[in-house]
């Protein structure tokens, strides 16, 4: 086990190297010179080199690679061309809209989708568990800022329950109305996410189910549903757990798309409008921090698998 | 269901085949389903080629965010354009958008997973490495990067989901592949002095095409998902070109006058992609020879 | 002495094939049956149908009685009573057929509480007692083991236990020897006829093995395509096997016979 942690480790490092290189270069190599794709057509040569300075993209490519991984070491990512704050600060601001969001759609999709999806299994014959695999389907064929948009539109501008977006300017001094901002946006994030896991899960029980191991236990007088919960748990959780990073890494993703249609301010929307402005570094920045998030749940899922079934362990 | 599909790391886990089904005869119910509600989107999109019902620009005075009508099968937008003419536009881009990023994923992906499966334990190593890359930069991650440079495109959306796509192809690739190289008769024909290229021909992308179409379908789907959630982001095709994404944008301020402007757009990707999955299905039932060779010992 | 489990013109269909067909079959105390037959001739469908666990879609018709109560529409609460309870049964793959993620104590214990209504400890530890009875080494600290750690033969064993281990009056034996080594069938063989001994529990062995069933089993049927060939007493199907099919089947054994004596006295 230690030596198979040390491999992964080993295995991340190189992953996130490489990730790293790959903003860099896909920011700096690609033709376009970001300095004059920042300003108007036709400024003034001295403008251009103005900013090609303050890029730091006047200096040699290798000392700007150089500086960029030294940067990641010490945690200075640079500053944001229009803000002049530094760019982790700017990230570290967004996390307590995204990371709330993220987290309890992803709680909350696991909460929903683990018992509907066995269900579905259970009732894979009859109506109701052939409904819910097609409201399933359903969801996983609708667009989630649709989704969103209509949630908006029924619960907020119709009924007029809750704000139809926007986040409190005070951020989580006022908690009631921080967690009521939060309440649709996590409501799409969750229909979109589950949709998904509910195909897992199902599918995962259904393998089960067919296990021998299951007519062994009915054979020794467990019920279905207990030989089920006997049996399945352990050996469901393998595959699910698997998804489950996925879903976690599109929980965070997700939060660009749903941070757009619901106008809050987290790290998505920042990326965005970061995007739009052509502010390098911000950009640079944020998608290296979302990469890295992504290959470090993907070690977690690897170990987690490793826990959950010992027959790995002897792997490589 | 926008992000987790950009990324589709782990394909759904085939139907397992449970013995005593019913038996299938003819045409499969999901085939015929998904190819009419695809051919849908297909026939307003060729249809777009030679005829819509107006100009695209074309507004008609006094007659915004209109309901639909005799006039405006679909009603009017904000502008007082027509809204089935930019359906009809918008199905024309995602088929185009869909099919080419496919196109991409496929040439980037089954190169890589053949040779993952073919070139022994180093080649193996590496594609495996790339394809963990790959996949630590989802889709729209890739887009932002590649937009932030050259503008958002439709060939920037199209590059950016064919390559947040192919690691999901080689993946697949590799692991089917080198199932059928382990084959008793994939060793007969290397005893007997078959060289890798001709067993690749022969033997691996025979046994392997039906499962990579049925993965392009869904890939498909994935795809015109992708479209239109970069469009509605502002990071997709621009304007004027239509896509359905950003007609989706472009109505959700005013979705409480004319909520049919963001219903119908959102109803258009939705068939588009449950026709392809639906289709998808279809085929793995029709085509997979194991589910075949299964249903047929059940008729015996 | 009474009858424990009995069928009558036990029928089995998939939507219009019939996949067994007229089948009795009766079982008292110390009762030793063998089911014999080619693969596919329905013997599998008829050990499931007997303990009410047939696949969904096919249909069972007849009569399955257990301690005179006619099962055979019953409730599945009904049918769990009965099973590992009254009837029991081992399977063919042993690996399949044990929780790969569950230690085998646990997966022993599991009817004991199940049925018997034992707490943990005591379940566990009766659990450590079968596994010595069905001859496992060391059985404190293998109760801890996962299926893949033992081997294949001690992997039967245990589902032998699984199967006992809340004393049964019937077991039911799916090719329990065909996954093994023919050393370990052997062995396998020479210890379910020690715990049947032991216990007194009637069995239904079946097999395609004609000599394994042989050795066994006081009575044999012959099955084949769903049908009943032929049954009786052992003595009497080996000796005057009446159906064409018997005929072969022991013609094919005893050459089969011959042939390995042959190579061993060589």
């Amino acid at each position: 086990m230690l030596g198979y942690l040390l491999r992964r480790l080993g295995w991340l490092v190189g992953s996130l190297f490489l990730a790293g290189s790959a903003v860099f270069f896909l920011l700096r190599v690609l033709p376009g010179d970001p300095a004059v794709t920042l300003l108007a057509v036709g400024s003034p040569p001295e403008q251009i080199e103005a900013i090609r300075h303050q890029l730091g993209t006047d200096r040699p490519l290798l000392t700007q690679y150089g500086d960029w991984f030294g940067g990641l070491f010490t945690g200075n990512l640079g500053d944001s061309l229009f803000t002049r704050t530094p760019v982790l600060e700017q990230i570290v601001d967004r996390l307590p809209v995204t990371l709330p969001l993220a987290l309890s759609a992803f709680v909350a999709s696991i909460l929903v989708a683990v018992p509907v999806g066995v269900f579905a299994a259970l009732r894979r014959r009859n109506a109701a568990g052939v409904a819910v695999s097609g409201l399933a389907q359903l969801g996983i064929a609708l667009p989630i800022f649709w989704v969103g948009i209509v949630v908006v539109w029924l619960v907020a501008v119709q009924w007029r329950w809750l704000p139809p977006g926007g986040f409190p300017r005070n951020g989580w001094q006022d908690p009631g109305a921080a967690v009521q901002s939060l309440v649709l946006p996590v409501v799409t994030l969750t229909i979109a996410q589950a949709s998904l896991l509910v195909r897992y899960v199902r599918s995962a029980t259904l393998d089960v189910l067919n296990q021998e191991y299951i007519r062994t236990a009915r054979s020794l007088g467990y019920s279905l549903p207990r030989a089920l919960w006997r049996h399945g748990l352990r050996n469901g959780a393998a595959p699910v757990v698997n998804v489950l990073g996925v879903l976690l890494a599109g929980s965070l993703l997700g939060t660009v798309v749903i941070e757009s249609v619901f106008a809050l301010p987290g790290l998505g929307s920042l990326l965005l409008t970061s995007v739009k402005s052509r502010d390098l570094p911000v950009v640079q920045g944020a998608v290296f921090l979302m990469t890295a998030t992504v290959l470090l749940l993907g070690l977690a899922v690897d170990l987690i698998q490793r826990l959950i079934d010992p027959r790995l362990r002897g792997q490589a | 269901m926008t992000v987790p599909l950009l990324d589709p790391t782990i394909a759904p886990p085939e139907a397992p085949v449970v013995a005593g089904a019913r038996v299938r005869r003819g045409w499969s119910p999901s085939l015929v389903a998904g190819a009419v509600l695809l051919g849908l989107i297909l026939a307003l999109a060729l249809v777009s080629l030679f005829w819509t019902p107006y100009a695209l620009d074309q507004a008609t005075p006094g007659g915004r965010l209109a309901g639909p009508s005799a006039d405006h099968w679909a009603g009017t937008d904000r502008l007082g354009r027509d809204q089935f003419t930019q359906l009809m536009l918008g199905a024309r881009t995602a088929v185009w958008v869909g099919t080419a990023a496919v196109a991409v994923a496929f040439a980037l992906g089954l190169p890589l997973g053949l040779l993952a499966a073919a070139g022994g334990r180093i080649a193996d190593d590496a594609v495996i490495g790339v394809v963990d890359i790959l996949i630590a930069f989802p889709t729209l991650l890739l887009a932002m990067l590649l937009v932030t440079v050259y503008g958002a495109s439709t060939l920037v959306a199209i590059i950016a989901i064919g390559v947040g796509v192919c690691a999901e192809v080689a993946r697949l690739t590799r692991i089917s592949a080198s199932r059928i190289f382990t084959q008793d008769y994939v060793l007969a024909a290397r005893t007997s002095g078959t060289g890798p290229i001709m067993i690749l021909i022969r033997h691996v992308l025979p046994n392997i095409w039906h499962t990579l179409l049925v993965q392009a379908t869904l890939a498909f789907g994935i795809a015109v998902i992708a479209e239109a959630s970069l469009s509605y982001l502002g990071l997709g095709t621009p304007p004027p070109a239509p896509s359905w994404g950003r007609m989706l944008q472009e109505a959700q301020p005013t979705v409480s006058v004319a909520p049919w402007n963001v219903l119908l757009p959102g109803i258009a990707v939705a068939i588009a992609v449950i026709g392809v999955n639906l289709l998808g299905d279809g085929l793995r039932e029709t085509l997979d020879p194991q589910l075949r060779r299964n249903r047929r010992a059940v008729k015996r | 002495m009474t009858t424990i489990l009995a069928a009558e013109h036990l029928t089995v269909t998939l939507d219009d094939r019939t996949l067994v067909k007229d089948l009795d079959v009766e079982l008292a105390a110390r009762d030793r049956v063998g089911l014999i037959g080619e693969s596919g001739s329905g013997k599998s469908l008829t050990a499931l149908a007997l303990l009410g666990l047939l696949p969904e879609g096919m249909r069972v018709s007849g009569r399955i009685t257990v301690d005179g109560r006619d099962l055979i529409a019953a409730p599945d609460r009904d049918w769990r009573r009965v099973r590992g309870n009254t009837v029991s049964m081992v399977f063919q793959e042993p690996l399949t057929a044990l929780d790969p993620l569950m230690p085998i104590g646990r997966q022993i214990a599991g009817p004991l509480r199940l049925h018997r209504g034992l707490n943990r400890t005591d379940a566990q530890a009766q659990a450590v007692h079968w596994c010595e009875r069905v001859g496992l080494p060391d059985p404190e600290r293998l109760v801890r083991a996962l299926p893949h750690e033992i081997s294949g033969g001690q992997r039967q064993r245990v589902a032998l236990a699984m199967a006992l281990a809340c004393r049964p009056r019937v077991l039911i034996a799916d090719e329990p020897t065909t996954a093994l080594d023919v050393t370990v069938q052997a062995q396998i063989l020479s210890l379910f006829d020690e715990l049947i001994e032991e216990t007194s529990v009637a069995l239904l062995f079946i097999s395609h093995d004609l000599p394994v069933v042989a050795g066994l089993a006081q009575r044999l049927i012959v099955m084949r395509d769903g049908r009943v060939e032929e049954s009786g007493a052992t003595g009497d199907v080996l000796r005057r096997p009446q159906s064409a099919y018997a005929r072969q089947l022991v013609t094919s054994a005893a050459q089969v016979t011959r042939l390995t004596v042959g190579t061993v006295e060589r």
